[in-house]
């Protein structure tokens, strides 16, 4: 058995790209990062920064245009990047879950949800029978907030807030390491996000179980989660502690994410909107891909991409780091 | 007409006025032409459509050619595909030969003649039933999805008693109460098509384009009921109905083919009645010893139907970015 | 590209202009009501009804920027379609009184959309525009910028082509796409979202209306180009004088954008205050759980859970008394035997509709 204090998870100089029609589009660029037991990482970012790429390599549910072309992914040391489809597939759900945004498209609408669930347990081999799959499955729904009598009803039968947390109970069938949550409540309303949010972040706990929570709202995921990552253009700019990330963050990109969310709480500071538009990936930036809407930005910014400044676990990739704390290592 | 309202100080503009109209036309221009290219270039991409295209033209060709010959190197007296006459073979119907490449009749005309003329009359005939069935099936469906409830109920219940007759049988009596010639066959074929199940697709079509955010945003702009039809509904319509036009250009073919070799149609000459005059002078029980006969007749008739056919297929392709094969 | 430009820490004070204010507000909504009715077909009568606007009645001044906050289905966007009459309304009135022309010249009245027809509708289109949630859906994509933009001139009959070249051009200058002359002939796909809900102002703004209705603008754009959208709805609202019904889910988005803000919950307004006023000092316990649900930004930050039971319903054929009732954690006795509570002013400015406040 692994040593408990290890990391869980370990991304090390993750690349993808999608073969397009305008040539390749750098999807993901030299991610690395740590996920350890038990805790719960947020990746948060603008649309088409790749933090749902992320997400899929780590399932590898990759469409036939994506190249992997850089890095590992090891789950207890070992590489799923190169395991074979069929190891990938008892890995699946078994150890590694996904909850995805669109909860509508993974329940079958012409099956019991119950039913679905109870099959998904009996796939993998997690309960011998069919009578303790479904007292698996009620105790399940119980866990999510769910009437376990609602297992004998169809998804359309659900309202939104329901079905995705049959989803998220699903996810947690066949008791996962790692549950990868992608935008799991942008399209609920914010009474039932706050209730998913909450049995989401209790069941975690409870089970002791990892977290990868994705999503474009910093507040979610500030409340959410216990380490941060930012991602731009495919890259991962800031990464450390959610406190430390959002009280001192070190890169321009996530002090204006910042600075340009509304908040209802406390007083009404100004909002600072971004200059431009991000980068196309398929024709990045020389240099930082922040550069052109950076405050900050210098030549050295424009020429080369700049090197890793850390303190302690948090580490940002800048020149001009906001918090001086940050230096570089080595 | 209102006039314009005052509006606040123009902006400042370097160029003189009729030099930026003559620009704002220019650029209209090239963004017709960039749309078409992209489209045509998918379409010639697939082998459907390179195909398509080449058998079209070659037809087309022969039907230039034909008035081109009668004028320069063949004799009417001898040529003419109705009237004409080969006097110096012996027996008629004659195999091919060097001045008859496709032979004679039995009546003695020009087979090759007979081909050519009658490719025109094939032409006309499916691009005026295609024409008449897309502008019917287009309004149609742009009207009944539009406006709904009655005018919907009304369209619909008519398209299914036009898809419930039976074309050929329907033909046939009418060719009987009136000589039916070129044009009103067109234009059965087209009502028929264009009330019916074109009618039907386009409406399907023009029900999705009707909930789109677009069409409230031109009603809240002023737009009127046909302001939204004509430039907002329609023009998703057409390439559909490029499409659904294609397959009724075919359907016509075959109509027409049908209707002469049963004898039916007021027509001089036509591909169908060639057929019709080799099969009432017995000559299709010869088997293969007539083929110049039957095989060009019948061998034009499959190729232009599956030709328009093919070129629906890969147009399906150009409007329909499903089923493109590439990765967008 | 577009300048960084800021959201000032209040919204501009409602533009009161030498004309605005002498014939009371803008917009006045007396008992607007939409039934929808569920199942039923051409020949036979539906038997049920969804009430998703049940008699919300509400006034707007010039300039002001009113925000219509709740969930989904609570019946916002019905009330925005309602005004721009993209819906007629199944009972209520509707009162538009705009600056430079306060009665309508046919009729004598105040413009009252619900009887309007033919020429008279089309004038009324000049003066309320609506801004679509969607900037990909809500835009032809057969045509281009310059056709979206001028489509409001061109159907209206204004001007030549030279105008509303000269038209459109100027307001894609205003609302930041420059140089505006390489955006004239482009499709919406060429635009990323930010620069699609640019557009979608500039359409709406064209043709300079006294009265905006603004659908979730922002609500599909990324947080960068949000902000961006944001101000720009607020510079160009202070400089042309136009009045804003911001219909939206997100409370801190209407923080921003809104003077006041009225909170509406299955097709009933059951509050309404100046934005800062609501935001700290809640009255209805909807409004509170509302409130209390809205994640922070803040790590380390605990919020309580929002004290409220139950799941959202639809309201199809609804009991009369209190729509709230079933899911309220201070409903009494007295709430569940009498009707639905009128908005009432509870403090100078603040009304809401709960008996137990």
């Amino acid at each position: 058995m692994t040593d408990r204090r290890d990391p869980l998870l370990k991304v090390e100089g993750l690349s993808l790209s999608y073969q397009t029609r305008q040539g390749e589009l750098q999807a993901i660029r030299d991610v690395s990062f740590e996920l350890a037991r038990g805790s719960a990482l947020g990746l948060v970012g603008e649309s088409g920064c790749g933090k749902t790429s992320v997400a899929n390599c780590l399932m590898r549910l990759l469409p036939d245009s994506a190249r992997l072309s850089a890095g590992r992914v090891l789950l207890d040391g070992q590489d799923i990047l190169l395991l074979t489809e069929e190891e990938m597939r008892l890995l699946r759900w078994r150890r590694i879950s996904m909850v995805f945004q669109a909860a509508m498209n993974v329940l079958d609408p012409v099956y019991r949800v119950g039913q679905q669930i109870v099959e998904a347990i009996e796939t993998h081999g997690v309960e011998s029978t069919e009578p303790a799959a479904r007292e698996r499955v009620a105790r399940l729904f119980r866990l999510v907030g769910l009437d376990p009598k609602l297992t004998e009803h169809y998804p359309h039968e659900f309202s939104g807030g329901m079905r995705q947390r049959a989803v998220i109970a699903m996810a947690l069938s066949c008791d996962p390491d790692l549950m990868i949550a992608d935008e799991p409540t942008t399209a609920l309303d914010v009474i039932v996000q706050d209730r998913i949010l909450r049995e989401l972040k209790d069941i975690q706990q409870q089970l002791a179980m990892s977290l990868i929570y994705i999503s474009h709202d910093i507040a979610v995921v500030a409340e959410v989660t216990d380490v941060v990552g930012v991602m731009y253009a495919g890259r991962l700019v800031e990464m450390g502690d959610t406190a430390d990330v959002f009280r001192a963050p070190a890169h321009p990109y996530t002090a204006a994410l910042m600075s340009s969310f509304p908040s209802i709480s406390g007083e009404r500071r100004p909002l600072i909107s971004l200059p431009g538009e991000p980068p196309n990936l398929s024709d990045p930036p020389q240099g930082c891909p922040f550069h052109p809407r950076c405050a900050y930005a210098t030549d050295v910014c424009r020429v080369e991409y700049p090197p890793e400044v850390r303190a302690g676990s948090h580490r940002a990739a800048c020149w001009h780091p906001l918090d001086a704390t940050l230096v570089p290592q080595g | 007409m209102t006039t314009p309202e005052p509006f606040g100080p123009t902006p400042e503009i370097a160029v003189d006025a009729g030099s930026r109209r003559l620009r704002f036309v220019l650029a209209r221009l090239r963004l017709v032409w960039r749309s078409f290219r992209s489209g045509g270039g998918t379409f010639l991409e697939s082998q459907m459509g390179r195909l398509s295209l080449f058998i079209i033209i070659v037809y087309a060709l022969m039907a230039v050619a034909h008035p081109i010959l009668m004028a320069s190197v063949w004799d009417p007296a001898t040529y003419d595909p109705v009237t004409g006459y080969s006097f110096d073979q012996v027996e008629q119907p004659a195999p091919p030969s060097w001045k008859h490449p496709l032979g004679t009749d039995p009546l003695g005309r020009d087979v090759l003649s007979q081909l050519l003329y009658s490719t025109r009359s094939e032409f006309v005939l499916g691009i005026t039933a295609a024409l008449v069935t897309v502008t019917i099936a287009t309004f149609v469906g742009a009207v009944a999805a539009y406006y709904g409830r009655v005018v919907d109920a009304f369209f619909m219940r008519l398209a299914d008693l036009m898809i419930a007759l039976p074309a050929i049988s329907l033909l046939i009596v009418l060719s009987a109460l009136f000589p039916l010639n070129l044009f009103y066959l067109a234009l059965i074929i087209g009502v028929l098509s264009g009330f019916g199940g074109t009618a039907i697709i386009l409406k399907s079509q023009a029900l999705s384009i009707k909930v789109k955010p677009f069409i409230e945003a031109a009603r809240v702009a002023g737009g009127g009921h046909f302001h939204i039809i004509f430039v907002h509904i329609i023009p998703h319509l057409l390439p559909l109905a490029l499409l659904y036009m294609m397959f009724t250009v075919t359907s016509a073919i075959f109509a027409e083919a049908v209707l002469s070799f049963l004898g039916l149609l007021d027509l001089r000459m036509s591909w169908g009645i060639m057929i019709h005059t080799a099969n009432t002078g017995g000559y299709l029980l010869g088997g293969t010893r007539y083929w110049w006969l039957i095989v060009p007749a019948g061998a034009s008739i499959t190729l232009l139907c599956s030709a328009f056919y093919l070129a629906g297929r890969a147009l399906d392709e150009v409007v329909n970015p499903r089923l493109r094969q590439r990765n967008d | 590209m577009e300048s960084a430009s800021n959201i000032p820490e209040t919204p501009n004070a409602p533009a009161t202009g030498t004309d605005a204010s002498d014939d009371g507000p803008l917009l006045a909504v007396h008992g607007l009501t939409k039934l929808f009715p569920v199942g039923g077909s051409p020949f036979r009568k539906p038997s049920s009804f969804i009430h998703a606007v049940d008699d919300v009645s509400f006034q707007l001044g010039h300039g002001e920027s009113l925000g219509l906050v709740g969930e989904s289905g609570c019946g916002k966007t019905t009330v925005g379609k309602l005004l721009v009459k993209l819906l007629e309304p199944t009972d209520g009135k509707i009162l538009f009184r705009f600056a430079g022309d306060p009665v309508d010249t046919e009729t004598g009245a105040p413009w009252d959309p619900a009887a309007m027809r033919g020429r008279q509708l089309r004038s009324f289109r000049r003066r309320v525009q609506m801004i679509f949630q969607d900037p990909y859906e809500s835009m032809n994509p057969r045509r281009t910028i310059y056709d979206i933009i001028s489509e409001p001139l061109s159907v209206q009959g204004m001007g030549d082509v030279q105008y509303r070249v000269d038209r459109v051009l100027e307001i894609l200058t205003l609302v930041g796409l420059t140089p505006a002359g390489a955006f004239l002939f482009r499709h919406p796909h060429e635009l990323s979202g930010g620069q699609r809900q640019r557009v979608a102002i500039a359409r709406a703004l064209v043709i300079r209306p006294s009265f905006v209705v603004a659908d979730e603008p922002t609500s599909m754009l990324d947080v960068s180009s949000r902000t961006g959208v944001m101000s720009l709805m607020q510079d160009l609202a202070s400089e042309l004088g136009v009045a804003y019904l911001y219909v939206t889910h997100d409370l801190a988005v209407a923080r921003y954008m809104c003077h006041r803000i009225a909170v509406m919950y299955l097709g009933k307004v059951v509050e309404l205050a100046e934005t800062e006023e609501l935001l700290r000092n809640p009255l209805h316990p909807y409004t509170k759980a509302l409130l209390s649900a809205v994640p922070l930004p803040d790590p380390g930050s605990r919020r309580e859970p929002p004290d409220i039971r139950g799941d959202l319903a639809t309201p199809i054929d609804p009991p009369t008394r209190c729509r709230f009732y079933e899911r309220c954690p201070a409903a009494t006795a007295h709430c569940l035997n009498h009707p639905h509570p009128l908005l009432e002013e509870k403090s100078p400015g603040h009304l809401v509709a709960c008996y137990e406040v």
